[in-house]
């Protein structure tokens, strides 16, 4: 969000200057209060008003965060920079650091022992996350109250002081996001547990943690939870990363094994009960053994999906289409809903990925086709993502299995090697899951389907390579990459052994 | 037999196309062996590979090896082991002449022993100790007092670098090359010397040689310099912390050493002639410069040190250094001196002139053509004593491994010198591909060019709330091609890390369109490159302010 944020105050200077812009909106004016009204203030909400109020258009947002079961609420800016990817990658960082102090000292370092870590949330929450975000300075009207549709151009909410607003706009952006789910039917699951929406803002360490799913949320927070120290539980009902390559969300769960974070698998709760000391008690289920079981711990955090934010919104109202089974919002290549005026961004639509630079994307391509004649669609296709786990797991296109399913294991080549980064060597640390592997078709061209990189800093080494499979790359195009030398990325340029071969795919010296 | 006439004649020039892909006459065969047309026999008469196959050989005893390289670094290793792969019998022959103050090490070249590998080592043990202080905004509590032991840190090093050395002779083994510790010397065509350490002589015969041997580095030719400076040749092994050091040049060892000496808490001071980072992008030379300084390293410009670096007090050296400008001298006292001036390529006493390689006799450099054959048909030449061709282990071993397959593999691939990426581990890593701006401007024009950049400030840096406004990134696109990504620079955490991929998209023919549909990870350093609005021409503000 921040260089999307500030990438998008700019402008680019491909398109009409504002002031023509604003002169030709001027002079059509719509019976409507606003040209645009976005309805949520996160990373995608905010990229799409600040876009559209460039080309001189009036702009209203409008973001309200509900307070999590617990109570916790936040500003402006979304899930990203309030309780999602900012704080998640500094608290990793946290851990990372924990891991360098650990290294240091076989480089040489002499730290006097012990070493411990203090509540690192404190350090979170003095960062004023609130001034990144200049919709002042962009002029765009915010109100900072939960809207609702009374029909298809007219939002109404009530202020904090109770003063009701009736807000009407030719154009409407649905970007509210998504909060995370409770479990339904587990007793004491709302009273006691927590969310990823409460971790990041707890006063005091969460202490002893149990923390049940398996998405990248519980995996991430699991990680980081361990490497500051704290003793860290995953219950997982089936499988990890549901929808990443199955070969790299196993190496990620075994190396958080080997890394110190308990897992409970084929387990799912029952119930959460909180005993004399405060300590809560957490029965579950274990699948394969059919047994019963119970420990208690400090903090119990849910983190088994999230659900849209639709319900206040009524949308009958406006006539918007969602999926009933999802209650996401369905959409066209366009992002425009059920309703032609209506669009809708972001983690709210079904089918996109829930990622932010993709929502910020999706916003700034709205408000450029809707006001100024631009008809450039988003691209959702060879997304690259990170999940920031101990060992970073970074990857752009299809997983194996996908690409598998999608051409034939016949059609296609997987090459892919286990290396070990230089750093690891002197810190003596294991390198058992550094893993890369690469899908190729394997026909003569061998264009590349997918790069999957498990390592230090994979979110760094896999934002160039997926502008090379954007651009279409082949295997031999890759292999004529001359490599930077020592990198971890380098070995990617330097896949040989493909899966089918059988051969060992450890990489011997440089 | 006359086609013209006969009347089998097309069919016969069928059976022959089929054969040959050659249609037209004359086609020439010796003993079964297609040699082509008459351009292809003229240039097999030239290049004596006819003379061979008509038995014309003057040395009719057969050699003792198909290859022999001399010089077992990377590119030498990686094309002894392909070729021996491929079936052939070869010999690579290492030898380290000591270092003035008798450094040596062992097979594996500069890149294991004296250069990446040791300096990425002591680059991250620097970096760790970023790292430390970082930790404590973070939350993690120990003790005030740090201190780095060199000692520990050099032990480590090397002990990695010794199972670097043995699994080398462990696959040369296992791939059946022979390998020799000895000196190799050219003594007649095809054939060398090789005298070991105890001054035991052995020949050796060949009937393909490749040239390996590298680089060392330059002295200052000034009274006292072998006799009281080290180099990065004896840096990395040094017994005993360097203490107070004096680092002499400005190339990207001279700034690397110095960056990380500093790291680990040394008095560190650069003795600059004129630019730093010679032949890189000059905008972010000075910022990678700028960065060590604010970091506590010490430069001083537009000095020479032309008188004599004097022993004075016990483990204390006096630098004397002359301005380039003027008459004024400078005296300074120190623990070490670090020359990092250059490097020559180790070519001048192997017997090059008994065979008649041509070097230039400048440089000592080996000119050769795009397929790494110098002017001597059966001596090829790979890596950094390459004219004109970069100094980078991956480029020496990709060009080490293509040589032999298409010597041995019947491949025609060449080793492709265009768009190479690299990074210089500097504090503040310096990751670049493709042109640097001014030789962009150069070749291409200022008015054809759009150059975007943006400073950035790395998340992991704003609790410690350290460095804003510092990490840059540039790149520079061809307005006349479709806006093409003909230059990429980054300065930041992880250089190395981002900049690779940016070079396989660089290979894919990279746009700046393509590098704004691109979707950014979130949130990283490198998906600054997916947000690039600014234009240099612009003169906008690239500051970032908050936080």
């Amino acid at each position: 969000c921040r260089c999307r944020t500030r990438a998008a105050a700019v402008g680019t200077g491909r398109r009409p200057p504002p002031s023509v812009r604003a002169l030709a909106a001027s002079a059509l004016p719509g019976k409507n209060e606003y040209d645009l009204l976005v309805i949520g203030g996160g990373s995608g909400g905010l990229a799409c008003a600040k876009e559209a109020a460039q080309f001189g258009r009036k702009v209203a947002v409008l973001d309200y965060v509900e307070p999590s079961p617990q109570g916790t609420a936040w500003g402006l800016g979304g899930t990203c920079v309030n309780v999602g990817c900012i704080p998640k990658k500094l608290m990793h960082q946290a851990a990372l650091l924990g891991s360098s102090l650990k290294d240091a000292q076989h480089y040489g370092w002499s730290i006097s022992q012990p070493v411990h870590h203090t509540c690192v949330q404190n350090y979170v929450k003095s960062l004023n996350w609130g001034h990144r975000v200049q919709l002042q300075e962009k002029k765009v009207k915010y109100f900072n109250i939960k809207g609702s549709f009374s029909d298809p151009h007219t939002v109404r909410g009530l202020t904090k002081a109770g003063k009701e607003t009736v807000i009407t706009a030719d154009n409407i952006v649905i970007a509210t996001g998504g909060r995370p789910k409770y479990p339904v039917h587990v007793a004491g699951a709302l009273e006691y547990g927590i969310t990823s929406d409460d971790l990041f803002w707890l006063k005091e360490s969460p202490g002893k943690t149990l923390i049940v799913g398996a998405s990248y949320v519980s995996l991430e927070c699991a990680g980081f939870l361990t490497g500051i120290g704290l003793d860290t539980t995953v219950m997982m009902r089936s499988i990890p990363l549901r929808g990443f390559d199955q070969q790299m969300a196993s190496l990620v769960t075994e190396h958080m094994e080997s890394y110190g974070t308990k897992f409970l698998k084929r387990c799912f709760p029952t119930k959460v009960e909180k005993l004399k000391s405060n300590r809560l008690q957490v029965t579950w289920k274990n699948a394969d053994l059919g047994t019963e079981e119970t420990d208690s711990f400090n903090t119990v955090m849910w983190a088994v999906g999230r659900a849209p934010d639709t319900k206040t919104l009524n949308l009958e109202a406006a006539g918007v289409k969602t999926n009933s089974e999802t209650g996401k919002i369905i959409v066209d290549a366009s992002e425009a809903t059920s309703v032609p005026h209506i669009y809708a961004i972001g983690d709210i639509t079904e089918g996109r990925p829930e990622l932010t630079p993709t929502a910020i994307a999706a916003g700034k391509l709205l408000a450029q086709r809707l006001f100024s004649q631009s008809s450039e669609l988003m691209d959702y296709d060879n997304v690259p993502t990170t999940v920031f786990t101990p060992l970073e797991y970074g990857c752009v296109g299809l997983s194996e299995e996908a690409a598998v399913q999608r051409h034939g294991s016949d059609n296609i080549e997987v090459y892919h090697a286990y290396y070990k980064p230089l750093e690891f060597t002197v810190a003596e640390r294991d390198a058992t899951q550094c893993y890369i592997k690469m899908v190729c078709l394997r026909e003569r061209e061998q264009r590349i389907l997918g790069l999957h990189f498990i390592g230090p800093n994979a979110g760094e080494v896999i934002q160039g390579f997926a502008l090379g499979i954007k651009c279409g790359a082949t295997y031999p195009q890759m292999m004529k990459t001359v490599g930077i030398h020592p990198t971890c990325a380098e070995e990617v340029t330097k896949l040989h052994i493909t899966k089918r071969s059988g051969l060992d795919a450890t990489v011997t010296g440089c | 037999l006359i086609i013209a006439q006969d009347n089998d004649g097309a069919s016969i020039q069928q059976v022959l196309a089929e054969m040959t892909n050659q249609r037209t006459v004359p086609n020439v065969f010796v003993n079964g062996t297609h040699i082509g047309g008459c351009d292809a026999t003229y240039q097999a008469y030239q290049d004596g590979s006819l003379q061979k196959l008509l038995g014309d050989n003057q040395i009719t005893e057969p050699y003792e090896y198909d290859l022999i390289i001399i010089g077992g670094g990377s590119g030498g290793l990686a094309c002894s082991k392909e070729a021996a792969a491929l079936g052939k019998k070869v010999m690579v022959l290492d030898y380290v002449v000591p270092t003035p103050l008798g450094t040596s090490w062992g097979l594996g070249g500069t890149c294991v022993n004296v250069g990446c590998i040791p300096k990425k080592l002591m680059h991250q043990a620097a970096l760790l100790g970023q790292a430390l202080q970082d930790s404590r905004k973070f939350g993690w509590q120990y003790e005030e007092q740090v201190k780095h032991n060199w000692e520990v840190m050099v032990e480590a090093v090397q002990n990695y670098i010794g199972s670097l050395n043995w699994g080398y002779r462990v696959s040369l083994r296992e791939k059946s090359v022979t390998y020799l510790n000895s000196y190799g010397e050219f003594v007649e065509p095809h054939k060398i010397k090789a005298t070991n350490r105890k001054g035991q002589v052995t020949y050796h015969t060949a009937e393909t040689f490749v040239l390996a041997t590298g680089e060392r580095p330059r002295y200052l030719g000034i009274p006292g310099d072998k006799e009281f400076c080290i180099t990065s040749d004896d840096l990395f092994s040094l017994p005993y912390c360097p203490g107070k050091t004096l680092v002499v040049g400005a190339s990207y060892v001279a700034l690397e050493c110095a960056g990380f000496l500093a790291g680990l808490g040394l008095d560190v001071t650069v003795m600059v002639r004129s630019i730093l980072l010679r032949g890189f992008d000059q905008e972010m030379a000075e910022k990678v410069g700028a960065y060590m300084e604010t970091h506590g390293v010490k430069f001083i410009r537009k000095f020479v040190p032309v008188q004599q670096l004097e022993q004075g007090m016990p483990g204390r050296l006096k630098v004397t250094a002359k301005s380039t400008e003027g008459p004024e001298i400078l005296e300074g006292e120190y623990n070490t001196v670090l020359i990092a001036i250059g490097r020559d390529a180790c070519t001048r006493n192997i017997g090059l002139q008994t065979i008649g390689v041509k070097i230039n006799e400048k440089n000592g450099k080996v000119p050769v053509n795009d397929e790494e054959q110098t002017n001597v048909p059966y001596v090829y030449a790979i890596g950094d004593i390459l004219d004109g061709k970069l100094e980078l282990t991956p480029v020496a071993i990709q060009a080490g491994r293509l040589l032999a397959q298409r010597l041995y593999g019947g491949s025609s691939k060449k080793c492709d010198y265009i768009n190479v990426p690299t990074t210089v581990f500097t504090p503040l890593e310096y990751g670049s591909c493709g042109y640097p701006e001014e030789k962009a401007i150069e070749e291409y024009g200022k008015q054809n060019l759009e150059v975007y950049h943006t400073l950035f400030w790395p998340l992991e840096w704003t609790v410690p709330g350290r460095d804003n406004n510092t990490c840059y990134a540039k790149i520079i696109c061809n307005k006349q091609d479709n806006n093409r990504v003909i230059g990429l620079h980054i300065l930041g955490p992880n250089a190395g890390e981002v900049t690779q991929g940016f070079a396989a998209a660089i290979k894919c023919g990279l746009t700046k369109e393509l590098l704004d549909e691109t979707i950014g990870i979130h949130p990283t350093c490198a998906e600054v490159f997916t947000t690039m609005d600014i234009t240099k021409a612009s003169g906008q503000d690239i500051t970032q302010k908050g936080c």
